[in-house]
């Protein structure tokens, strides 16, 4: 790629949401009033993991003085789905989990809604409950979704009705059992990676107004807008240009807020209560129940390596728990499928991925997108191989690194990547291969673990994304996108990369939140594809305007378009170093010529993006044929880990991790993404984990009894480092790195505790409880 | 049940307002008063996004009764910049300090009160500080820089 003196791109700013956030002033969907005709919403909840719902009987609820409506299932009986639906807007004759919304009622006031819901009375069959994946895979498990047969689907899942599988994907590269029988030593091994939650800060919440001349808006707290729009149009049969979704800012999502869930119930209340907006924000319990969480993954994983090293097999077995709805989660299974080799060179490779119904709480996309939770299994299964051989665990990876040119799992071949100077810049900076100083006290230890990771964005074959451009009067700038800021500084890369191509001043330059009636297309903000999807969208806009603007000076000033350029908000020629010609001059009035007529018009700059090299169709059986992933962003991660011995207690002394980003647009912002996704990681190393009781019921659905990471868990030395092998077709080189951040945590971890310790922990969180219970099995 | 008219200095002006004996002092903030930036995230006292600075006190407004304010005074973000900025504000601004933003208000809350009490803390009475303010996108250390950069100058 040509080397571009960049005044915007890979330079420091200060983020264009900063002032709107540190003032408070920031709209999150709970902080927009809508007015005194507003109603408000209780929720009936299923008290039953598995049940049929016998009877439904709302009439006392109805009869309080102050109750609008009751909706149940019978009133909307819809099922929804991004990839696969299974989900009901209401339960219609059965509840497949605890927690699951069954009735609401809309009230005059919050006291009378939730007197009401209590007035509703239901008849349950409790049926037998299925937890665990492996049970609800046999044979004779009784069936969750009986009329899965039924369901719409995307054509490249494939659901397996007669059973609890809501998909599985297959992959067969080469001959593995042939290669194992070649192999100098081979391991097997299971490993497990629970539930956990987003834990965003603020939790869901959807406000709905639907007006009796048939329109429908909604302010959803949301990454996915359009898709919202899209699913409930499609599900309540209603006209797309009917539904207008408005997104302010979100309050974080880590995938928890892509798709739809529970805005169909602000949808469904809100079309009973013609004219009265309502709003529902969801409690924290209610966020742990019935949203969705990360899915559960139990892996079996058999590697083979010749004596030098060389991985020849890899056989990879993927039994994901997706609970009681697959409409998104599908899509973690399908994705993990295609990618579960890690970012290795494996010739001979066999994955089965399955997509397990049981009856816990929907689970969908969640940060890694099930990258965390299969990388657990396998980097902790390259450390012991590694060991087996008497290799470096970090030469044992570079020597089967991925490079350009090898081809992955599905048979498509990797694009450039900076794998290997990601590992090396984190060995370095960890100081790998250095023992660490001797903790103070002798009841402590400490020691180093690695893991190298891979992702590629999970994305139907034709995401796309889409922007606008509009010049003010002053040669300002609007930019209208539909992409998400969700902290990840999505506003101020757009207008970094509009900054570049317009060459104007980011004071001049603004990115709206999305609004569906007046931003154009993005598909959803996930799969960590915005920058370099709607990134693409916003140069090309960009182009458009600045090849707008070149005309109209080009005609109005008799100069060859080619002799123009743009600099600083100005028109400028080569030719003639005095001509000078400001945006804010033309870019709405024109250029008014000696004869006293106008040259121009609103300059309006347009651009859309959409891969067209992707492709879903695959033969089912061997996943060969297609092109499913757009890229993969590679990057390593280390720890450097204190444990104390008679507690138990893990301290993260300091960590390293590099990404290759291929151009980092907002560098200090990347950096940050390296050590907050570090952090979200670090939870899910150490103490994160959604607990069940054997009815289904969470143990600890709260922030006391489910621990995220504080200030002082955090580690005081941290290394986030940036590599830069650029992406051919990403907007100056760039490809997305935020999921991929909490990927290297778990089994850098657990790595690491093996090296202080000698146990290998196969289930995280490593809890303390664990450490301790491992030391004694040791000791005995 | 029965309603009961408060009077409390809210960001320097007297405001009255009518509660239920039952109301947090974050719901009537929010919903009575539009005050928007202290934030409910977990209606428990654990996360500190409702955090407002009570007679100088950081408390957590989503487990205190709005009937117990009567008669004291409340800041919240709002007020703390009502004459400009504040160095923390401006330094949380400096380093890009937040990414969604939703833990923000309560986080300056917090950390006002701590320069208040402490002008110059260290880092690990930084972190100890704002241990009971959650955020889930930052890793916090963007967060102790900024109000580390404040101790130093003040």
């Amino acid at each position: 790629m040509k080397e571009l003196e960049l005044k915007y791109v890979g330079h420091e700013a200060v983020r264009l949401d900063g002032l709107e956030k540190i003032t408070g002033t920031a709209k999150y969907v709970d902080d927009i009033d809508l007015g005194p005709a507003t109603l408000y919403v209780s929720i009936l909840r299923s008290p039953y993991a598995h049940a049929i719902i016998k009877k439904i009987d709302t009439s006392k609820a109805e009869a309080l003085d102050g109750v609008y409506a009751v909706v149940t299932g019978k009133d909307f009986p819809y099922r929804y789905g991004l990839y696969l639906k299974d989900n009901y807007v209401f339960p219609l004759d059965r509840v497949r989990y605890v927690g699951q919304h069954v009735a609401a009622v809309v009230a005059a006031t919050q006291e009378i809604a939730d007197e009401a819901v209590k007035l509703i009375e239901i008849e349950y069959e409790p049926l037998p409950v299925i937890q665990d994946p492996l049970v609800a895979i046999k044979e004779d498990a009784p069936l969750i979704h009986p009329d899965l047969g039924n369901y719409e689907v995307v054509p490249w899942l494939y659901p397996q009705p007669g059973t609890n599988i809501a998909h599985v994907r297959k992959i067969r590269k080469g001959n593995v059992e042939e290669a194992f029988k070649e192999a100098d030593f081979i391991l097997e091994d299971w490993y497990v990676v629970p539930h956990v939650v987003h834990a965003p800060i603020e939790t869901h919440v959807s406000a709905a107004l639907y007006t009796p001349d048939g329109r429908l808006t909604m302010w959803n707290s949301s990454q996915s807008p359009h898709t919202q729009r899209n699913i409930i149009a499609r599900s309540f049969k209603m006209k797309h240009k009917d539904i207008r979704v408005i997104a302010p800012y979100v309050g974080g999502g880590f995938g928890g807020k892509a798709g739809v869930n529970m805005e169909v119930v602000a949808a469904a209340c809100a079309l009973k209560v013609p004219g009265h907006p309502v709003k529902i924000r969801y409690t924290r319990k209610e966020e742990f129940y019935d949203t969705s969480m990360r899915q559960e993954l139990h892996a079996y994983i058999k590697m083979g390596v010749k004596k030098d090293g060389t991985i020849v097999a890899l056989k990879h077995q993927l039994y994901w728990d997706v609970g009681a709805s697959a409409e998104y989660g599908s899509n973690v299974v399908n994705a993990t499928g295609f990618s579960a080799i890690g970012p290795y060179r494996i010739p001979n490779v066999w994955i089965d991925s399955f997509a397990i119904y049981t009856n816990r709480p929907p689970c969908g996309a969640y940060r890694g997108f099930g990258y965390s939770e299969f990388h657990f299994g396998l980097e902790s299964h390259m450390d012991r191989v590694a060991k087996a051989l008497g290799m470096d665990p970090v030469e044992f990876r570079k020597k089967n690194a991925i490079q350009e040119g090898d081809t992955v799992a599905y048979g498509v071949e990797m694009g450039p990547t900076g794998i290997l100077k990601c590992i090396d810049e984190v060995a370095k900076a960890i100081e790998w291969g250095k023992p660490s100083e001797p903790p103070k006290e002798p009841h402590k230890v400490r020691a180093k673990g690695f893991a190298a990771v891979w992702k590629a964005p999970a994305m139907p074959a034709n995401e796309s994304s889409a922007a606008f451009i509009k010049f003010s009067e002053d040669g300002s700038i609007n930019i209208l996108v539909s992409g998400m800021e969700l902290g990840q500084g999505f506003l101020t890369a757009m207008a970094k990369i509009a900054a570049e191509e317009l060459s104007l001043p980011l004071e001049k330059i603004r990115v709206e939140l999305p609004d569906t009636d007046r931003n154009p297309y993005e598909w959803q903000t996930v799969a960590s594809h915005v920058t370099w999807s709607c990134g693409n969208a916003v140069r090309r806009a960009a182009i458009d305007a600045r090849e707008q603007i070149l005309d109209v000076i080009s005609r109005a000033y008799y100069i060859e378009k080619s002799n123009l350029y743009l600099e600083d908000g100005k028109v400028k020629c080569y030719t003639k170093p005095d001509f000078e010609v400001p945006f804010e001059s033309f870019v709405i009035d024109g250029v008014q010529m000696p004869d006293g007529t106008y040259r121009g018009g609103p300059i309006l700059g347009r651009g859309s993006f959409m891969p067209e090299f992707t492709s879903a169709k695959v033969n089912p059986e061997t996943g060969q044929g297609g092109h499913p992933n757009v890229h993969y962003t590679t990057g390593a991660g280390a720890v450097e880990i204190e444990i104390d011995t008679e507690t138990g207690r893990i301290r993260v002394l300091r960590m390293a991790e590099a990404f290759d980003a291929g151009k980092a647009i907002n560098p200090d912002i990347v950096k940050q993404q390296i050590t907050g996704g570090f952090v979200q990681g670090l939870g899910t190393a150490l103490w994160e984990e959604v607990k069940f009781a054997e009815d289904g019921r969470i143990l600890n659905p709260n922030f006391t009894d489910y621990k995220i990471p504080t200030a002082l868990d955090v580690p005081r030395e941290m290394h986030p480092i940036i590599v830069e092998v650029p992406q051919p077709d990403g907007p100056f080189g760039a490809r997305g790195i935020a999921e991929h951040t909490m990927i290297p945590v778990m089994p850098a971890v657990a790595n690491a505790v093996e090296n202080a310790l000698g146990v290998r922990i196969k289930n995280p969180p490593v809890t303390a409880e664990k450490i301790i219970k491992a030391l004694k099995e040791k000791t005995v | 049940m029965q309603k009961k008219e408060i009077t409390f200095t809210l960001n320097g002006k007297k405001v009255w307002v009518e509660v239920k004996p039952y109301e947090k002092l974050l719901d009537v903030l929010r919903d009575k008063l539009g005050v928007k930036s202290p934030k409910y995230g977990c209606g428990r006292g654990e996360c500190g996004a409702c955090s407002v600075l009570l007679d100088g006190k950081a408390i957590r407004s989503c487990i205190v009764y709005a009937i117990e304010v009567d008669g004291h005074d409340v800041i919240t973000v709002e007020g703390l910049q009502a004459n400009g900025l504040t160095d923390l504000q401006k330094s949380f601004l400096a380093h890009n300090s937040f990414q969604c933003g939703f833990c923000a208000p309560g986080m300056i809350i917090q950390a006002t009160e701590l320069l208040n009490e402490n002008p110059h803390p260290d880092e690990e009475e930084i972190r100890e500080y704002i241990a009971g303010n959650l955020c889930r996108c930052t890793g916090y250390n963007p967060i102790v820089e900024a109000i580390m950069d404040v101790a130093k100058k003040k």
